[in-house]
């Protein structure tokens, strides 16, 4: 091959690898696309009145997002409740106290959870985690909420402690070596200094773990109980936006007002997530900028 | 003295304690699965169909299924992905463009897992009119791996120095010819190291092939695209909450969740592997 | 009156609003040593990097101006900027084998540019013999080029160079990450190449200019302050900024 064909070969593959790059745009517009077409027939055929402020989601008569969206809320907010303090502690451990060679050690471990297929966890929300909790609480069965909240904090709490521990060790030591000059001993530094010069990668760890847990399935599936009604507790059995859609996306006919109305609640958790995610990225952007 | 003697120990023991809770859930679970699941292993359960309304048998037709589906998987998104990632890292500007693509790719990574089934149910099963079928399903978890395959790869061709496409180019190769003969062979354990991770979660993934293509049970195997398929997370999705007698079934369904578990960690220990020896070369 | 190979008018060059080089205008002669020689920051590995085009793959990189080897121009569309790179070679700061084995590294550029095969041992053995290389690893070029010594990377790279047979090689720096013994060697190959090859080398060391160049530019902010044999420029500098580079008052 003489250079003048060797550089057009390469112009067109520069063309083709550009072409890669525009497909993740395409995709995305696709998403995006599919969602909110199907969300506008939806809303042609129920009004979003209905859709934002009933209490009851039956694919028969009511259309109401309401039930669902609390579910998800209560559940992925009580595995941040979990979670957050469980995965911040770990990840202070981690980085200021444990020893370099336990670090090399625990960090793949809590990496593996990670590894874990979500239907293996919502398996263990069945055979282990609701009989634990009907024992504990005196109930009939542990397929409820709570349930739900114990599992994604497992799923949530690589992520968190992953990144909690960056925006830990993000803090200049000389903030560390100010405040012990001041007089303050290892845990009120850690408490009172560390922890709260590193709050917005805390922040993006909480956000990017919540969307983790919002956009869950196979979990909460398995493990909720799956009654769509508003819970009032967290031993109520719930139903996620997530769950929803697994279960009645499959029996669902084609082009249907029920049809459009599980494209509907996808596009607002779609929406959600991005919300969440975007939030989460901001701070853990702002963790890079202090750590140059 | 005293006082600051159990500041410090109570401390010590909150945090200690908190991250010996987090260590522990891996073992709690491990253990669980391991424990109950390894007596219902043998050949004839990886070997054999199920039978007897799934009550007796084996998981061979969802272990092939997870196999085929990954493969599927493999030829559609490793491609698209490294292209991808090639355009970012080598050739791309940062301009405005530049920008809504890392933008994108970001936002992909977070989108729900059941929202691609969603895309995939209307882009592939419908609007393609492949049906519902182990191609359809590969193609769904094609889509969600490919932010995963993108970010790893665009890593792994970071680290790669600059000096080394310098001097292929000096000599005048051409950028083509400088990615595939010195940058990609170059990176790629690392390039390997992502594409494996990222491998071993889709096979563990259900949500995306709920409506795109696996069934509860198929009689046969057959090389066909276009067949739907049995796949081991949905395999112990079903065992466990969908099965008319799923006491009776239950240790059909440790097997199951352990025959995943060891195919995850066993990519994952490759992964982990290249890295490490990657590393310890550079 | 000497010939002149390589040479640039009026070359502006910009990274993003920054000019780095101002209204440069410089010519190389054949067969000869040059030496840019000026304070960090000037802008000579900038302007060196231009004549083989390696700063095309900078996205803020902006150039006025024209470049020519003998009579082609450097930067018109119409010429092909591999054929440029191979009639121009460059060797880095660094040395930056490929990698791959020893044997590879030269072979490479000459399969890229469809060399008959069966030329190619011989090629690779001229090469390695014109940069004092051949003695050392004629018994393993299958080794990998890494496994080589600094001295040695960078004398393998002056081969990869020279085995496509530029007619100018461009040197950036090229013994500064190397031990003073390896630094002579490659002088003196240095002083051996120009029989065949122009060569400008840009260099910090204002004795290594003074022992290799013919000529010798000095440079600051981007402008080339003056250009003379290097005769003139050590011991009869004219202009007072250079006299007080040369005399180590600032740099």
């Amino acid at each position: 091959m003489n250079s003048r064909t060797r550089e057009k070969i390469d112009s067109l593959l520069k063309l083709i690898f550009k072409g890669a790059g525009f497909l993740t745009i395409t995709l995305l517009a696709g998403i995006f696309f599919l969602l909110f077409s199907n969300s506008i027939l939806f809303f042609l055929d129920v009004s979003p009145l209905d859709f934002f402020t009933g209490s009851q989601w039956d694919p028969d008569t009511h259309f109401s997002i309401i039930p669902l969206l609390v579910s998800t809320f209560w559940v992925a907010i009580g595995s941040m409740l979990l979670a957050v303090p469980l995965g911040v502690l770990t990840a202070a451990y981690l980085s200021e106290m444990a020893p370099r060679s336990l670090q090399t050690v625990l960090k793949p471990i809590i990496e593996m959870l990670a590894a874990i297929p979500s239907v293996a966890i919502g398996f263990l929300g069945i055979v282990l985690v609701g009989p634990g909790l009907a024992q504990l609480f005196g109930i009939q069965n542990g397929l409820n909420a709570l349930n739900g909240s114990v599992l994604l904090a497992v799923m949530a709490l690589p992520t968190i402690v992953s990144i909690s521990e960056d925006a830990i060790n993000a803090v200049p030591k000389s903030h560390r070596e100010a405040s012990f000059a001041l007089g303050a001993n290892k845990w009120e530094t850690l408490f009172k200094v560390t922890i709260p010069a590193a709050f917005p990668g805390l922040i993006a760890a909480v956000m990017l773990g919540l969307g983790r847990a919002l956009g869950e399935t196979m979990t909460v599936l398995m493990a909720t109980g799956n009654s769509a009604a508003i819970p009032r507790g967290f031993l109520d059995s719930v139903r996620t936006i997530t769950a929803t859609i697994a279960i009645e996306m499959g029996e669902v006919p084609y082009q249907t007002t029920h049809y459009f109305a599980l494209f509907a609640i996808a596009g607002l958790l779609f929406l959600i997530t991005m919300v969440i995610n975007l939030t989460g990225e901001f701070f853990a952007n702002r963790l890079r900028k202090f750590d140059a | 003295m005293e006082r600051k003697h159990f500041v410090n120990s109570f401390f010590w023991f909150i945090l200690g304690g908190s991250t010996l809770i987090v260590v522990s859930f891996l073992g709690i679970i491990l253990w669980d699965i391991f424990s109950k699941g390894f007596s219902s292993l043998s050949w004839a359960f990886i070997s054999s169909f199920p039978r007897d309304g799934m009550t007796q048998g084996g998981i061979l037709p969802a272990i092939i299924g997870t196999v085929l589906l990954t493969l599927i998987t493999t030829l559609f998104s490793v491609p698209f992905g490294v292209a991808c990632a090639i355009y970012l890292n080598e050739y791309a500007k940062p301009t405005l463009l530049t920008n809504i693509i890392r933008a994108s790719i970001r936002n992909l990574a977070g989108v729900p897992s059941i929202i691609y089934g969603l895309f995939g149910l209307a882009l592939f099963v419908q609007a393609l009119d492949f049906g519902t079928s182990v191609l359809s399903a590969g193609l769904t978890l094609g889509l969600l791996s490919l932010p995963y395959i993108i970010t790893t790869t665009e890593e792994a061709l970071k680290r790669i120095p600059n000096s080394l496409r310098e001097a292929a180019l000096a000599l005048g190769v051409t950028q083509f010819e400088t990615i595939k003969d010195v940058v990609l062979p170059k990176a790629l354990p690392g390039i390997l190291t992502g594409v494996i991770l990222t491998l071993s979660r889709a096979a563990g993934e259900t949500a995306p092939i709920l409506f795109t293509g696996v069934a509860f049970f198929i009689n046969g195997i057959s090389a066909s695209p276009y067949q739907e398929f049995m796949a081991l997370p949905y395999h112990l999705y079903m065992l466990s909450t969908q099965h008319n007698e799923i006491e009776q079934v239950r240790p059909l369904a440790y097997g199951t969740a352990t025959v995943l578990i060891l195919v995850v960690f066993s990519l994952n220990s490759m992964a982990f592997y290249l890295r490490f020896k990657n590393r310890t070369q550079d | 009156m000497e010939e002149i190979k390589l040479r640039a008018e009026n070359l502006n060059l910009y990274f993003g609003k920054k000019q780095i080089l101002k209204n440069v205008s410089i010519a190389f002669p054949k067969n000869q040593v040059t030496a840019l020689i000026g304070p960090s920051g000037c802008g000579k590995s900038t302007l060196l990097r231009s004549f083989n085009r390696m700063h095309d793959l900078s996205p803020d990189a902006k150039i006025e101006g024209k470049l020519f080897l003998e009579n082609l121009d450097l930067y018109d569309k119409k010429n092909s900027v591999t054929d440029i790179r191979k009639r121009i070679g460059m060797v880095f700061q660094k040395p930056n084998p490929l990698p791959k084995s020893i044997f590879e590294n030269l072979s490479y550029a000459l399969n890229i540019h469809n060399y008959p095969k069966h030329s190619i041992p011989n090629l690779i053995e001229a090469a390695l013999k014109e940069s004092f290389l051949w003695d050392e690893v004629k018994d393993e070029l299958k080794k990998p080029a890494v496994k080589l010594s600094g001295g040695q990377q960078q004398r393998l790279c002056i081969a990869r160079t020279v085995v496509l047979r530029p007619e100018v090689i461009l040197m950036d720096e090229p013994c500064s990450a190397l031990d003073p013994l390896s630094t002579k060697k490659i002088e003196e190959l240095i002083e051996k190449l120009k029989e065949n090859f122009t060569i400008v080398i840009v260099t910090h060391n204002m004795q290594q200019a003074q022992r290799i160049s013919n000529k010798v530019a000095f440079m600051y902010l981007g402008e080339i302050i003056e250009f003379d044999t290097c005769d003139t420029i050590f011991k009869n500098p004219k202009n007072e900024l250079t006299q007080r580079y040369i005399g180590g008052h600032f740099g």
